[in-house]
């Protein structure tokens, strides 16, 4: 048993739901990004910030970007766990990636919050 | 455990049946798309800030090399999701024996086929 290993709630069980739970949100976020476009072809910014005013698409929104980040992170860490056997480069760079995560959803949620 | 077991690690003498190349192209298309979510967060924003920015991301879209970009990125993000949908599947004990999981996997591929020309048809 790995008992060292971090991941994103140091618990595989948890680590599994999250991504789940992450990717039913996603899913359904990109399904209703798609119908947003097939069903105005003429998409103006005018109706595309109306869209971003409604609380419910702007907490959808929110909720989506939070997914992002945990979903990417949940795969990352996996991939990182797999692939780089050297425990300072691997921590090195799990660093790295939980940077460029942690500053992507705060600039999504500053950017879609102030729409 | 005995260590002289022989090791077969040259991948081009490695036969990968379906179900692996399902696999290691859902994790290559993940890593695309967390590549891109830069990309993906500067069109949000841009075409949130100003009618402006909203006009001139259309105008930077049309690009013949952008359009490419667009096109690989959201090939990965259908990928990515026909892939996914038949993890959620397999959850639920759909798709978990040899048999039906080879099955899933060439449809999820024959299904991300059709979506990434699609998605080409659509964007050129």
């Amino acid at each position: 048993m790995v008992s060292s290993a971090t991941s994103y709630s140091r618990n595989g069980l948890r680590d599994w739901l999250l991504q789940r739970v992450s990717a039913y949100v996603l899913a359904v976020y990109v399904v209703f990004l798609l119908l947003v476009c097939c069903t105005n072809p003429t998409l103006d910014y005018t109706q595309w910030t109306q869209l971003f005013h409604r609380p419910s698409v702007k907490l959808f929104t929110l909720l989506a970007i939070l997914s992002m980040g945990i979903h990417a992170w949940i795969g990352v860490w996996t991939i990182l766990t797999d692939y780089i056997k050297s425990t300072g480069m691997r921590l090195c760079l799990e660093g790295l990636v939980l940077l460029v995560l942690v500053s992507e959803i705060l600039w999504g949620f500053l950017k879609v919050w102030s729409v | 455990m005995n260590k002289k077991r022989p090791v077969n690690l040259q991948l081009t003498t490695i036969r990968f049946p379906a179900t692996a190349i399902v696999s290691i192209l859902h994790r290559i298309s993940g890593v695309i798309l967390f590549l891109f979510l830069p990309v993906m967060l500067w069109i949000l924003s841009l075409s949130l800030s100003s009618a402006e920015g909203f006009n001139a991301l259309q105008t930077c879209l049309a690009a013949p090399g952008m359009k490419f970009i667009l096109w690989v990125m959201l090939s990965a993000l259908a990928y990515h999701l026909v892939a996914g949908i038949r993890h959620l599947l397999m959850d639920f004990g759909w798709g978990e024996e040899k048999r039906s999981g080879k099955i899933s996997a060439f449809f999820a591929m024959g299904l991300a086929t059709i979506l990434v020309i699609l998605l080409g048809v659509l964007i050129w």
